[in-house]
């Protein structure tokens, strides 16, 4: 009887701790359509693109494809193009969406501007590629409504003359329309963090409007700031649609150069050479999103206080 | 204690159609306590504010050290300010955030001063180990210190504390604000603090001011605002109280058989409520008595119990810990009063 007794408590006991096991596996079950969608769009082509890097075409490991796109000047130039493109835009994005993520955070917090202003640039962040640059095609294009007014009275002028449009300026200009809505959106809520009684201790200790946001507003968003522009930088580092679809003749910066090494209308499509130049884009990509990282790691812990 | 150091000359604020402050006059003594104590809504805070020059003002004017700062910007007052929420500069560590106002083109005083002066406010707060400790390394408590620390460095003319301790557990408040006033007199800086917390003002205060839809209701010592309210609401709000119909004829009012004196504000004839504190009225076990017991709940120091009335009414009764044994539920009570005056509204 007191086997039996024995091998029940056991057996509950056994039974109990793989409920228990369940119990702690089952939550996970929630992330797995994310790892699922990590893994087959994110890792997975990151990996190809890495081992496909140092690979020649037969498969065989080797340093060629990455050494040879690496120490061309044409690549190099062209990378550096982009690096440009992408800091530039950035910063341009960077200062004028923080200005206006002040401006609109100064309003009323339920106001309608505001509630406008962020649906607005909710799709706006978003809207690059091809409807973007035929928007700017058609406002500064050769045959723009823009060029064609300006030419009618000015035909001299920086805008009557379009080319600027299909180069590096133009594709900055255009990147702008992107990247300050962008910017908005992810900086809003850093400067919604500046508590109000900050600058109220501030004023009551003395303080003027700029020694506060010398000593406390610009310290306290610099590193949100520079988290959001490393955001931007990677953002316009990465775009391809827009720029494929304005610059239609060749490859001023490495997305499209990837293109076209991956489909040459030439005959020259050369997979191992796109590899190499991705990878190139993944390492900066992979240090800018450490920085970020880091850079959050700080703001969040001066969020818990 | 003896020159005003802060006068609040009838001061209002609306917001829209409510009225903050509706004509506050307020003193306040060279070293003194003050707190202002009220419902949500009554204008104490809006009254603190202003005073630090962080609210603006419709009518009235403010004198510090007699000098009119009614227009004058906050950051030329030289007013420390703790606030209800933790306002410690998250970059900061506690020591860099106590320096903060020293560093001000206001107050600046060289690096080895102002790293002498912050070490020594640490000190006083307690804090002194914690000097490189960042805000998110410290506790609430601890950041209400570094905040007061803070305050205190640019030595203020008034020292302004806006509900500093509602945040904090009830153990954490009642240290935090027994170190508060350790420091205040220490310092003798004059001083506001603003609450609605009763406990915590009649604990702290020199005065306590107690406010009602932006007036002062009645300002006084902690014990005379306890034991001789001016108004229902004063007597009502600070305090636990019994309301007990009797009979007022002129300054006396006829409750539970005895004859009280009435406190002035009181109603001077006919059927009226006497608020009466339970610590006021004494229960004792009588067979014959038409009270009883129902309840009793020994409280560590004292002993409260819920009495039911010949005629109905239920007070509640505080007496020594040591009743508690004796008072059992449905225990016959004779019930009497011990109190020299009650304030006594009309019905």
């Amino acid at each position: 009887m007191s086997q039996l007794t024995q091998e029940a408590i056991t057996g509950s006991a056994a039974r109990g701790s793989g409920y228990r096991a369940w119990r702690r596996v089952t939550p996970y079950f929630g992330v797995l359509p994310f790892l699922t969608l990590a893994t087959l769009f994110l890792l997975w082509p990151t990996i190809s693109v890495m081992t496909g890097a140092f690979q020649d075409s037969k498969g065989h490991f080797t340093f060629t494809s990455v050494h040879d796109v690496w120490t061309s000047s044409t690549h190099l130039a062209i990378f550096k193009n982009t690096l440009l493109l992408s800091g530039e835009t950035a910063l341009i994005g960077a200062i004028l969406g923080a200005l206006l993520s002040y401006a609109v955070a100064t309003g009323k917090p339920d106001g309608i501007l505001r509630r406008i202003w962020v649906s607005a640039t909710g799709v706006l962040a978003q809207f690059g590629g091809v409807m973007l640059a035929f928007g700017f095609v058609a406002t500064f294009g050769f045959n723009g409504f823009i060029t064609t007014f300006v030419k009618s009275f000015a035909p001299h002028s920086f805008f009557a003359n379009p080319s600027w449009l299909y180069g590096i300026t133009g594709l900055a200009f255009v990147y702008c329309f992107f990247q300050i809505p962008l910017m908005f959106i992810v900086f809003l809520p850093a400067i919604d963090n500046l508590r109000p009684n900050w600058r109220e201790a501030s004023d009551s200790l003395g303080g003027s409007t700029w020694e506060y946001w010398r000593r406390v507003g610009i310290p306290v968003l610099t590193p949100s700031f520079l988290g959001s522009s490393l955001l931007l930088f990677a953002n316009a580092f990465s775009a391809y649609a827009t720029a494929a679809s304005l610059i239609s003749q060749g490859s001023i910066i490495t997305p499209l150069e990837i293109s076209g090494s991956l489909s040459s209308e030439t005959g020259l499509a050369n997979a191992a050479t796109a590899k190499a130049l991705s990878f190139g884009m993944v390492a900066v990509v992979v240090v800018v999103m450490a920085l970020y990282t880091l850079l959050r790691r700080k703001v969040s812990k001066w969020e818990k206080s | 204690m003896s020159s005003v150091a802060v006068q609040l000359n009838d001061i209002a604020k609306s917001f829209g159609p409510v009225k903050a402050l509706a004509g506050l006059t307020l003193e306040i003594k060279e070293g003194e306590l003050v707190a202002l104590l009220g419902p949500s809504g009554c204008g104490k805070t809006t009254a603190l504010r202003a005073l630090a020059g962080l609210q603006d003002l419709d009518r009235g004017q403010i004198l510090v050290g007699g000098k009119d700062i009614t227009f004058q910007a906050a950051n030329h007052r030289g007013m420390g300010m703790v606030f209800q929420a933790y306002s410690l500069f998250p970059h900061m560590s506690a020591q860099e955030n106590v320096e903060y106002g020293l560093k001000l083109k206001a107050h600046k005083v060289s690096a080895e001063d102002r790293r002498k002066k912050s070490s020594e406010l640490l000190e006083l707060v307690g804090l002194s180990t914690h000097a490189g400790h960042y805000p998110h390394q410290m506790s609430g408590g601890q950041q209400q210190r570094v905040a007061l620390a803070r305050a205190l460095a640019i030595e203020p003319k008034v020292l302004l504390l806006d509900e500093p301790l509602s945040a904090l557990d009830a153990k954490v408040r009642i240290q935090l604000r027994d170190e508060i006033r350790r420091i205040q007199l220490e310092v003798g800086t004059t001083t506001l603090f603003v609450t609605h917390d009763q406990e915590e003002a009649l604990g702290i205060a020199d005065r306590v001011g107690v406010m009602r839809d932006g007036v002062l209701q009645q300002i006084a010592v902690p014990q005379e605002l306890y034991d001789r309210p001016t108004s229902a609401f004063v007597a009502e709000f600070v305090g636990l109280t019994n309301p007990i119909r009797g009979t007022v004829s002129g300054s006396t009012v006829s409750i539970l058989g005895s004859q009280i004196a009435t406190l002035p504000g009181s109603v001077t004839s006919g059927e009226g409520t006497a608020l009466v504190r339970p610590e006021s009225i004494r229960v004792e076990a009588d067979p014959s008595g038409s009270a009883k017991v129902v309840t009793s709940s020994f409280l560590g120091s004292v002993c409260r119990s819920i009495v039911d009335l010949a005629d109905g009414t239920r007070i509640t009764a505080q007496s020594a810990s040591s009743q508690a044994s004796v008072l059992r539920a449905g225990t016959s009570v004779r019930v009497t009063l011990d109190t020299p005056a009650v304030f006594v509204k009309s019905l």
